[in-house]
């Protein structure tokens, strides 16, 4: 096979892995800050991928331009689910927690499976074959929205927690929850702020992903496992790491379509995981805690 | 020996527990195919979930992938059988000990490098997930496309095949589920037992006893896996078909899990309850949701939401688990619900 | 050489010199005091003997065994028990269940090991919370409860982390009557960090003074506390 063959496939890999350390941003996020191992990251993407698809079927709008919208109602669930639901059990050990939301995950997937069925479904763009001819690269055009829109949305995130004072304050809680209440800072709300905002970088993920692939909700499971991989390979609140390893994984994903059998890919993912979790467990990127 | 084993139990406890043993040896010859069949399903959970409360409610690590050692146990002894014509009795040992195998495997590397907690957990996670892919691409036990065991005639019961009917299914389930409670009462009250204890409440200190907390964790982790294994033998040749994706998927672990959650982590009876609640509950969603049968596979959507729902609420009143709550309900209390 | 040696240990923590070039004797049967202000490496002190850490530096021996590299539980096989400076009971389980843990250490038998469990709760004053579960405790029944467990491993040599610290004086006064007695009926070599000045001077023997990681005084508690050296260290601590 030619050498642009491969060029190509690692672009769009790339491309792709940005909206997965996107997603994965939002499930290190929430444990960073709250401690809360997200069961129901993937459920509660591919619920953002629907309202992105009822948007662009009502209103007609892009799933790029629905982000803020989907983001803000992603926004409201998370800060509500943390305030109204799991601030109540902060002090449960670890397997109720992911029992909790292990359960909301069911009520949510069978909710959409409910709702829409189980068949998949998708947006069709105008611009869907459209694409852009770097030197010998063919790049499509969604692809590059969308691994464009991913950065731009982690950049905004990692602007409000560097210069805001709310990104600080939630910052502090996540390093030191003691410190942070005997300082005066209302911990639960700040908890419930940072559950939203994590919120947001899913339901953005969702509606960029919306563009390159198909909703099912049957694919929850398979998100919640792939942010899962990122975050742990990349190395827990570290964005860049979050963004690099998607990128990673997202290049391995398309090579090992090319190279090997495409059923194969996630193994390597998985492979990754444990091999990271062993050897470097603070990530390839975090510094050893 | 039954006496000591019973040593702890109030005499109205052993009544109840006396008359719940006498109800299930019965109940076959009462009940209908249908409640059979979720009587053999409240077993299987309540089995897997004594299997999986061995590691984390006594030994306090956190498995999330337990399907792995289900698939590793229906896998073996079906292979073994459809292969070799090897009794899935021989399968249960075979694929045990390779369950245990592949636990200590997994577990000497998490404890080694001081992976705890929920890191722990996601290892296990990835661990089932590799190995389930891995299972999609194994030809000789059929790859993705599934895993076929010859179906009996119903008619005869093979005990030395595990080839009849659902009946003798049934009591095979209610033995194993029997045979893990008595286990598990006879473990928690033995040497093993209180260093478990120990070592899920504080392993720092634990060690400080001189407990060797590494090898009693992987104690524990080959245990249960060899038993989750022993459960995944009776699945494969009660349902007689295998298919990578719906064995080792994250669902089942979680469905392991559940039970023995919201029956109380920790707890010998917790799991039992567990099942004898969720199954029900479950099996009460669909008939209520009978009449809505036209909407096919948003039918099922509707069931779990309420499914899901009711754990929430579950855990959210009882966060120790049902039966600790239980226990005092029915005037069995005399300390804590064991 | 039986008892506890110690020879030159150093440790540090990313830069930080917690504990550096500590050396000390504890004689077989004796009663030997460790004292400090805060953050002298007294626990850390501790810590190395125990197996929590391997000392970057020097050697520590028990009866002639080398210590260095072990593990925590098997420091405890070689003889020697710990308590936690903070408190760590096993809070689901009763308080008869976690002494028990501790004497199936030295007791194969669970039974037996239920037998002498409950007798040294009763020795310690918890006879009548054996069957409370550890985590409804008050902190001074904890730290108790701390020694019940360590004695039910019938270790050689205990080493006591401010296990006196906020107990009445009264309550200390029993505490130090039972350390003595353990240590002169049952032969027990006792190590113990106290900040309970009245324990120290009661019980030791010997004392040895740390200050920022480092050895700055030894000998008796008379001659010791008249030391201008350790004077000045307590002195210029409650200055700040």
């Amino acid at each position: 096979m030619p050498i642009e063959v491969y060029l190509n496939q690692i672009a769009s890999g790339v491309l792709t892995g940005l909206i997965y350390g996107l997603s994965a941003l939002g499930l290190s996020v929430i444990f960073g800050v709250c401690k809360i191992v997200n069961f129901a990251h993937g459920e509660m993407m591919v619920i953002a991928m629907y309202a992105a698809l009822l948007i662009f079927r009502w209103l007609g709008l892009d799933p790029l331009v629905s982000v803020p919208i989907v983001g803000a109602l992603l926004f409201g669930f998370g800060y509500v689910m943390q305030a109204g639901l799991i601030n109540r059990l902060i002090d449960v050990p670890d397997h109720m927690q992911f029992i909790l939301l292990a359960a909301i995950a069911i009520a949510m997937v069978s909710g959409c499976l409910m709702i829409f069925g189980p068949d998949a479904q998708n947006v069709q763009l105008d611009y869907a074959y459209d694409s852009y001819e770097v030197g010998s690269l063919l790049l499509d055009k969604v692809r590059v929205f969308a691994g464009i829109a991913a950065i731009a949305v982690a950049g905004l995130l990692a602007a409000f927690f560097r210069w805001t004072w709310i990104g600080k304050a939630i910052r502090a809680c996540g390093d030191n929850i003691t410190g942070a209440r005997v300082v005066g800072l209302n911990v639960k709300h700040l908890f419930a702020l940072a559950f939203g905002l994590g919120s947001v970088c899913i339901g953005a993920a969702g509606c960029i992903l919306l563009l390159l692939v198909d909703v099912q909700p049957f694919l929850a499971v398979e998100y919640t496992l792939l942010a899962f991989v990122v975050v742990i390979v990349g190395g827990l609140g570290s964005l860049t790491g979050a963004l690099l390893a998607g990128v990673l994984i997202g290049v391995s994903e398309a090579l090992a379509g090319l190279l090997i059998q495409p059923s194969l890919k996630s193994m390597f993912s998985f492979g990754l995981l444990i091999f990271v979790l062993l050897f470097r467990p603070q990530g390839l990127v975090g510094k050893r805690a | 020996m039954l006496k000591l084993w019973l040593a702890e139990v109030p005499p109205r406890g052993k009544l109840y527990l006396a008359l719940l043993l006498a109800a299930l040896l019965a109940a076959p010859l009462f009940v209908d195919g249908y409640l059979l069949s979720v009587l053999i399903l409240v077993f299987y959970f309540a089995y897997l979930g004594q299997a999986w409360n061995i590691m984390m409610g006594f030994a306090g690590q956190l498995s999330l992938g337990h399907a792995l050692y289900f698939g590793i146990g229906a896998y073996t002894s079906a292979a073994l059988y459809v292969h070799l014509g090897v009794s899935p009795w021989f399968g249960m040992i075979a694929g045990g000990a390779f369950a245990a195998a592949i636990g200590a495997f997994i577990g000497a590397l998490g404890f080694r490098f001081k992976i705890g907690g929920v890191y722990f957990a996601i290892l296990t996670i990835a661990f089932a997930e590799f190995t389930r892919i891995l299972v999609d691409h194994l030809l000789f036990v059929g790859g993705s496309g599934g895993f076929f065991l010859p179906i009996s005639g119903r008619s005869s019961n093979d005990l030395w095949t595990l080839r009849g009917a659902p009946v003798m299914f049934y009591y095979v389930w209610l033995a194993f589920t029997v045979g893990v409670l008595i286990l598990c009462r006879a473990l928690l009250s033995s040497r093993l037992g209180y260093f478990w204890l120990a070592i899920r409440e504080d392993q720092e200190a634990a060690q400080a006893l001189g407990i060797d907390t590494f090898r009693y964790k992987i104690f524990a982790v080959m245990l249960s896996a060899a038993l989750t294994a022993c459960g995944g033998v009776l699945y494969a040749f009660y349902n007689n078909n295998l298919f990578p994706s719906a064995i080792f998927s994250i669902n089942r672990s979680i469905d392991m899990l559940l039970g023995a959650i919201i029956g109380g982590v920790g707890t010998l009876m917790g799991p039992i309850v567990g099942a004898f609640i969720l199954t029900p509950l479950g099996e009460t969603m669909t008939a209520l949701v009978e009449p809505l049968k036209g909407l096919g596979a948003k039918l099922d959507g509707i069931k779990q939401v309420f499914y899901g729902l009711c754990v929430v609420l579950i855990v959210v009143f009882q966060r120790r688990g049902v039966w600790p709550w239980l226990w005092r309900r029915l005037g069995l209390d005399r300390g804590e619900g064991r | 050489m039986s008892g506890l040696t110690v020879r030159g240990i150093s440790k540090r923590f990313r830069g930080l010199q917690a504990v550096k070039d500590v050396s000390f004797d504890v004689p077989e049967h004796g009663l030997i005091g460790l004292i400090g202000p805060n953050g002298a490496g007294k626990t850390t002190t501790f810590n190395l003997i125990a197996g929590v850490y391997a000392p970057d530096e020097g050697e520590v021996t028990f009866g002639g065994q080398r210590l260095n590299g072990l593990r925590p539980d098997q420091v405890c096989a070689a003889g020697i028990a710990r308590t936690f400076q903070i408190v760590r009971p096993f809070g689901e389980l009763s308080v008869l269940d976690n002494v028990l843990v501790g004497c199936l250490h030295a007791e194969a038998d669970v039974s037996a090991a239920r037998r002498r469990a409950g007798e040294i709760v009763d020795r310690l004053g918890l006879g009548a919370k054996r069957d409370q579960v550890a985590a409804s405790l008050t902190l001074p029944d904890r730290k108790r409860l701390e020694v019940a467990r360590a004695l039910g491993t019938k270790p050689k040599l205990l080493l006591l982390d401010e296990v006196m610290a906020g107990l009445r004086p009264t309550e200390v006064d029993q505490m130090v009557a039972f350390f003595r007695e353990i240590n002169r009926d049952l032969g027990v070599t006792i190590l113990l960090i106290e900040h309970v000045m009245r324990a120290v001077m009661a019980l030791a023997q010997y004392v040895v003074v740390l200050n920022h990681g480092e050895k700055i005084a030894e000998g008796t508690p008379e001659r010791v506390v008249r030391d201008p050296a350790v004077l000045e260290c307590y002195l210029g601590e409650e200055a700040v």
